[in-house]
């Protein structure tokens, strides 16, 4: 393989094994991402979470629609397409608690009147997939050059029948839980971006998610760490 | 002078209300706009709700209807939420299909009546595996100001207490149904979910039911929906700045109490359309 192929497709692979405390069993599923993948847009990534795959890719800054323009600061589009059929009522809520979590993390004044368009691709579903997405977002971002204030990642938790903490589970796990949370964590002071859950649960369950939430977080952003060093060094 | 200032410069002039802890309207941070509530204001439908916080106007109408249940949940009946935000609310929405923000809402209320057990799925069976009720839940916006998913859950609510179902009876001769509408029962209403809505001003100050000017200069967004239990059924925050744990918290401690609030409200209201009947 030529250097200048080594370049181009890059792939990194880490599995975890983490321990947070004995009761719960914190195993995120090994991960992966492969950055610049894609020749048209201006940034994209491909995020593999176990079985759960998702393609981004960003465009942007470019000319915005008059009607979408704001006069301040970049309007930004997130669209998500699922495998198969058309995107549906459950993807536009998901569009928009990644629209947010985008927003709040780009510095959108940057670009005033302009426009910034994330689209995921969703490749394959086996659970965890709206932490998948924000991983996939935030690396196509990165890979886009645009400016950020702060990352964030996602991760997904699941609490099972029996009170076990289940963090990155798989869509079976997610079906047998009793309930399941997915929080975007920022990476300056690992506070809870976004928030979305279901089932019911009591207020200790919630704080205890957060915690193992943010205890996994560092292992991501470690990755996304590791990802950008080994593309910018000379060495490796 | 004042009106020119809120014009210029929205944000200052929210900031100047918030540094003496109180807000434009003449609330404090963490107190709620009056909350009036209205029962079985459409005679039409089988249950109905108007619930008004401050200006935020919400009606919700429910009409039950026969279907066949679906395949994979024989014994189910099932609940259609619909967040309807018509251009007649708010210049914000223009006529056609419903945009994101409607979407969205209509998915978080069916979130929550799926995480909440509100209503036992199994309550509306008729028949398993031929016959289930099917409730379209249709909640309309009639006037826009901030926290409409608040108001929706209330209307929701109060509307679902509301519904009488009538009774049906299969003949086993033509084995089709018989609907006896003279003979209604009232549904079984498991869990009371109600939401605290909060916004997040510079980062750092928490207000509760912020109004459509308020949402619009804020930096998050958060909605905790708890139950009478102290039950957790949702903690809805799409994205926005960072909150930390503690603030969470007072968020939680927050919509507790509120909980407990309209929980009364809804049977006092519910014993007042009794009486008069």
């Amino acid at each position: 393989m030529t250097s200048f192929a080594c370049d181009k497709h890059r792939f990194h692979l880490e599995s975890g094994v983490m321990e947070v405390s004995p009761s719960t069993v914190s195993l995120i599923r090994e991960f992966g991402c492969e950055q610049t993948l894609l020749s048209r847009p201006d940034g994209s990534a491909s995020f593999v979470q176990g079985d759960t795959s998702v393609m981004a890719g960003v465009y942007g800054p470019a000319e915005v629609k008059v009607s979408k323009e704001i006069y301040d600061r970049a309007t930004l589009e997130v669209l998500v397409h699922p495998k198969v059929g058309l995107p549906g009522v459950r993807e536009r809520s998901q569009e928009q608690c990644l629209r947010e979590t985008c927003e709040a993390s780009l510095l959108l004044s940057l670009h005033p009147r302009s426009s910034l368009t994330l689209i995921l691709q969703v490749l394959h579903d086996d659970g965890s997939l709206l932490s998948c997405c924000l991983n996939a977002a935030c690396m196509a971002l990165m890979d886009a050059g645009l400016s950020m204030g702060r990352l964030f990642c996602g991760v997904t938790c699941a609490i099972s029948t029996d009170g076990e903490i289940i963090t990155d589970p798989t869509a079976a796990q997610e079906k047998e839980s009793r309930a399941l949370m997915t929080f975007a964590i920022d990476s300056k002071e690992r506070r809870v971006m976004m928030s979305s859950t279901k089932g019911s649960f009591s207020v200790h369950e919630l704080q205890q998610c957060i915690a193992v939430s943010q205890k996994a977080s560092e292992k991501i952003f470690q990755f996304y760490r590791d990802s950008v060093r080994r593309r910018y060094s000379k060495n490796l | 002078m004042a009106a020119g200032f809120k014009t210029a410069e929205p944000l200052e002039y929210h900031r100047s209300f918030l540094k003496e802890n109180c807000r434009p309207d003449g609330r404090e941070l963490s107190e709620f706009r009056t909350t009036t509530l209205n029962i079985g204001s459409i005679s039409t439908a089988d249950g109905s709700a108007l619930v008004k916080m401050g200006n935020t106007t919400i009606i919700c109408g429910i009409k039950a209807e026969l279907t066949n249940p679906t395949a994979d949940a024989p014994g189910k009946g099932y609940i259609v939420p619909n967040v309807d935000l018509p251009p007649l609310c708010s210049s914000r929405f223009r006529p056609g299909p419903p945009g994101e923000q409607a979407q969205a809402a209509s998915q978080f209320i069916a979130d929550v009546i799926e995480s909440s057990d509100l209503i036992k799925a199994e309550d509306l069976c008729v028949d398993r595996g031929k016959l289930c009720w099917v409730l379209y839940c249709d909640l309309m916006c009639l006037d826009y100001d901030g926290n409409i998913l608040d108001a929706c859950l209330i209307a929701l609510l109060a509307a679902l207490r509301n519904t009488q179902l009538p009774e049906v009876g299969i003949n086993k001769e033509t084995c089709l149904p018989e609907v006896d509408l003279e003979k209604r029962q009232k549904l079984h209403i498991h869990k009371h979910p109600v939401g605290a809505s909060f916004c997040v001003f510079d980062d750092s100050i928490l207000i509760v039911d912020p109004t459509d000017e308020e949402e619009n200069l804020a930096t998050a967004h958060l909605t905790v929906v708890t139950d009478e239990d102290g039950r957790l059924c949702s903690v809805h925050k799409p994205g926005g700045t960072p909150l930390s744990g503690e603030k969470l918290q007072e968020c939680i401690n927050r919509a507790t109490a509120r909980q407990r609030e309209i929980h009364k409200l809804i049977d006092k209201v519910l014993d007042s359309v009794k009486t008069t009947q």
